[in-house]
């Protein structure tokens, strides 16, 4: 019966949709505004139906109902209740579902606390966002219903992939899918100013908070995945261009992008098709990501069944929505430019550089991550375009752009004093070939661009700190206060910076030194790396609730001194039938110790195991960077010049000598 | 001209959109494996009969002087899609007129002979891999995989999966296409 109610009310959210999405639009168009306020209404209904749906789905899968097909194909009752839980989105329709819900949730949070947004803007936003909608659950309802039920049912289900049965899976697309949605809100408000033909700073200001909410969510869900490739699945890596991880991490750029050109269009009125042309490409690279990832267009480790109908409905849902936003674009835009005028040394012109080269970034991600199928339609070649094209296609862009992104803050709107700014960060220049040259000695000469990169993320670290000092006066009585005093959202700025930085290290260094050794290893096998030595000592059979695992254990000595010991798993889950790989690592702020063991490759070689070891320098920098990050974007939310309902007109926002944010 | 600069996304749009449909059309797999053994001669393999089975093993030289078109299909007893699979191939060797040619992949003899009596013995000639030395030198990815030799001993066409369903019908449109 529940699903039942579950289906019925996902029909019913469409009806709501459809109502929100042509009602408040026609009323903004002829100024009625009974027609313009039943907006808030329908979004709140559309959400709350939404959420009952989505709320039977998680009930079927927590009661084990296995007359849901859905169920069936991706749970078993025999699972742990939290993965139970998390099945609900582990799987294409569920995860759909969720998709749906979140977006209806931004609808109804702009309807709720949206409460100064003008009227007929309000209307204009959340009818584009019912269009999103009615595109999204009629998909659902027409081609993958999470409600189908099965006859007879079966006694017990498939299991849900081990390799997803992981506290990772239980937060992290949630959290990647606020992010990517979350943009979607932030394209109806641009959609909307352009039906409306006006952006002002007003706009600007109102669609800065959910920019900076999804873009938080979306770095804390990257970051996650991140970490979950590399502690969980046991790939020994954290990044691998794989098209779905570019598809998460474009959107991520160009809303960086979006976050900074707002801000030019909040304080200063310019930049004003651009900040819309940012918001529309970024919620269309969130719409391509769904695409790729479930019409199965380019292989992937990640990708969800693969349906080429489904492909179809989808692409024709991004028709629409892209091109039509885009036409629109290009119809309405050229008519909005105008506003202040800046030197070419400036915070405007610091922003523009930074919004330039992650555009480039960007594109670059996308090109190479749509080329194998370029290529393929071109010239029938199949290959896939992997981590050297990316590394060199990439890191070069992003190398000026932590180089700018050291001097920015400083620069004062309109015209700046380059010589000044220059004279004042000769310091963080001096540490930075100071600590490069430090890096060239220790690792004995190591590659060039690693070395340039490890100077250029410690410039930015210095020139970000010494940013901080200087605006809040730190050395001077009452630096206390007027830490307090000071915007949030600037300090917000500073932790994020410092997140880029440290970061930076992280990835260069994980990349550039890192040492990697597999081998055939029985109990006496010892193992050298980065001064480290492993003993294998024994393997061990253990029993666990829905597996069965092969544990060894590991000696490790430094010296010739015990440091620890590490015990690599393998499990067996029979009802799914595959395995996984449990790692066992020895974290530290210097580097990780990273071990996993597999079958061995030959079926003849009983005992033998393939014993795999990494040592990977500065990896965590990666986490505490990516912390840096979510915690400056939470600041910035908490803000309470951003805060939505904050009564501030725009005109007495200072020009001048605001810190940017 | 600024007209045409506020138009570029939309056509960049359009483009990307105009490659995504024809990857989507045609009976394009996405998952289809090139395999760098096409247009090449079978590999060299040198493997045994399998215990309790009456046919014999499977040499490179073996496979070159039989006639016509081959179909060389890796299998084992544990694979349930080669189950599926196996009446398709056993019929196609009948109706078709093409040899059939098996290895039997980290098997057990007893099991592996206990599924040929089983499900029939279509295999002219059937090697065992028990070691799974000729999987990997024929670059396979899992059971079942099915190659299409030519008349010259050359390797045509590789097919990644059972051959049953959507599966049968592209593996048949391969066939043709070898054939012409």
């Amino acid at each position: 019966m529940i699903p039942e109610l579950g289906q019925f009310a996902l029909s019913l959210a469409l009806i709501a949709a459809v109502v929100q999405s042509v009602l408040p639009m026609m009323g903004a168009a002829r100024g009625n505004a009974l027609w313009m306020r039943s907006a808030q209404a329908s979004a709140l209904a559309q959400f709350a139906l939404i959420a009952f749906a989505f709320a039977a789905l998680m009930r079927s899968y927590i009661v084990s109902d296995f007359t849901v097909v859905n169920v069936v194909n991706n749970s078993h009752s025999l699972k742990p209740m939290i993965y139970k839980v998390a099945g609900t989105w582990g799987n294409h329709e569920g995860s759909l579902l969720l998709w749906v819900f979140i977006l209806a949730g931004f609808g109804a949070a702009v309807a709720f606390f949206g409460r100064n947004i003008p009227e007929a803007l309000k209307a204009r936003t959340l009818s584009v966002q019912a269009w999103i909608s009615v595109g999204f659950i009629s998909f659902m309802l027409f081609t993958s219903n999470p409600f189908t039920r099965v006859f007879p049912p079966p006694l017990d289900g498939n299991d849900l992939n081990p390799l997803l049965q992981d506290i990772g899976l239980a937060i992290h697309p949630p959290l990647l899918y606020v992010g990517y949605v979350g943009f979607s809100i932030v394209f109806s408000f641009a959609v909307a100013a352009l039906i409306e033909g006006r952006v002002d700073p007003a706009w600007a200001r109102w669609v800065r908070p959910w920019t900076l909410a999804a873009w938080t969510a979306l770095s804390a869900g990257i970051g996650l995945g991140s970490w979950w490739a590399y502690y969980e699945l046991g790939w020994g890596g954290w990044w691998f261009w794989d098209p779905v991880e570019n598809v998460s991490f474009m959107p991520w750029l160009l809303g960086t992008a979006l976050l900074h050109s707002a801000i030019v269009t909040e304080k200063r009125d310019t930049f004003k098709s651009w900040t819309i042309l940012l918001a529309i490409l970024t919620f269309s690279l969130s719409l391509l990501g769904t695409f790729i990832v479930r019409s199965g267009l380019l292989t992937s480790v990640h990708a969800f069944a693969v349906d080429p109908e489904r492909g179809i409905y989808i692409l024709g849902l991004l028709f629409v929505s892209i091109g039509g936003s885009l036409a629109l674009f290009a119809w309405r835009a050229p008519s909005m430019e105008g506003g202040g005028l800046f030197a070419p040394i400036s915070r405007e012109a610091g922003l523009l550089i930074n919004n330039l080269l992650l555009a480039t970034a960007t594109a670059t991600v996308l090109f190479g991550t749509l080329y194998p199928l370029f290529l393929e339609a071109v010239t029938g070649d199949k290959i896939s375009v992997g981590p050297p094209f990316f590394n060199a296609g990439f890191i070069p862009i992003m190398l000026p752009l932590l180089l700018v992104m050291g001097i920015g803050p400083f620069l004062s709107w309109k015209r700046a004093d380059i010589g000044g700014v220059l004279s004042r960060l000769k310091l963080a220049f001096a540490i930075a070939v100071i600590a490069a040259l430090v890096v060239w000695y220790i690792t004995t000469g190591g590659p060039v661009l690693a070395i340039i990169a490890m100077g250029v993320s410690v410039w930015l670290l210095v020139a970000t700190a010494q940013e901080w000092i200087k605006r809040v006066k730190l050395f001077q009585p009452g630096a206390v206060a007027r830490i307090h005093r000071q915007p949030r959202a600037s300090h917000g700025m500073t932790l994020a910076h410092l997140g880029v930085a440290i970061l930076a290290m992280g990835a260069t260094g994980s990349s550039a030194w890192k040492e990697d050794i597999v081998t055939f290893a029985s109990p006496g096998t010892q193992v050298e790396i980065a001064g480290f030595e492993l003993t294998f000592e024994s393997i061990e059979r253990q029993q666990g609730p829905n597996y069965i695992a092969q544990v060894a254990t590991l000696n490790v000595t430094r010296d010739g001194d015990f440091v620890t010991k590490l015990y690599p798993e393998r499990r067996d889950y029979p009802a799914a039938g595959s395995t996984t790989t449990e790692s066992s690592i020895r974290q530290t702020l210097a580097g990780d110790l990273y071990t996993s063991i597999a079958e061995p490759a030959a079926e003849g070689a009983k005992g033998q195991w393939t014993l795999r070891v990494l040592y990977e320098p500065l990896v965590n920098f990666l986490w505490i960077g990516t912390a840096f990050l979510v915690l400056g974007g939470g600041l910035s939310l908490s803000d309470r010049r951003l805060r939505v309902g904050a009564p501030r007109k725009s005109k007495a926002a200072p020009v001048g000598a605001t810190p940017a944010e | 001209m600024k007209r045409l600069l506020f138009a570029l996304p939309l056509l960049v749009a359009l483009i990307i959109g105009g490659f995504a449909i024809w990857g989507l059309s045609g009976g394009r797999d996405p998952s289809a494996l090139p395999s760098v053994l096409i247009s090449q001669p079978v590999p060299q393999l040198d493997l045994g009969p399998i215990e309790g089975v009456d046919r014999p093993g499977l040499t490179t030289a073996d496979i070159s002087r039989m006639e016509g078109i081959k179909l060389l299909n890796v299998f084992a007893s544990w694979c349930a899609p080669c189950r599926a699979e196996h009446p398709n191939l056993t019929r196609l060797g009948q109706e078709e007129g093409l040899t059939l040619i098996g290895i039997n992949y980290k098997d057990k003899p007893e099991a592996a002979a206990k599924w040929l009596e089983e499900l029939g013995n279509p295999y002219t000639a059937l090697g065992s891999d028990y070691a799974g030395r000729a999987g990997i030198d024929l670059g396979i990815s899992g059971v079942p995989e099915t190659f299409i030799i030519d008349a010259d001993g050359i390797i045509r066409h590789r097919f990644a999966g059972p051959v049953v369903g959507d599966g049968l019908k592209r593996f048949m449109d391969a066939l043709d296409e070898v054939r012409k």
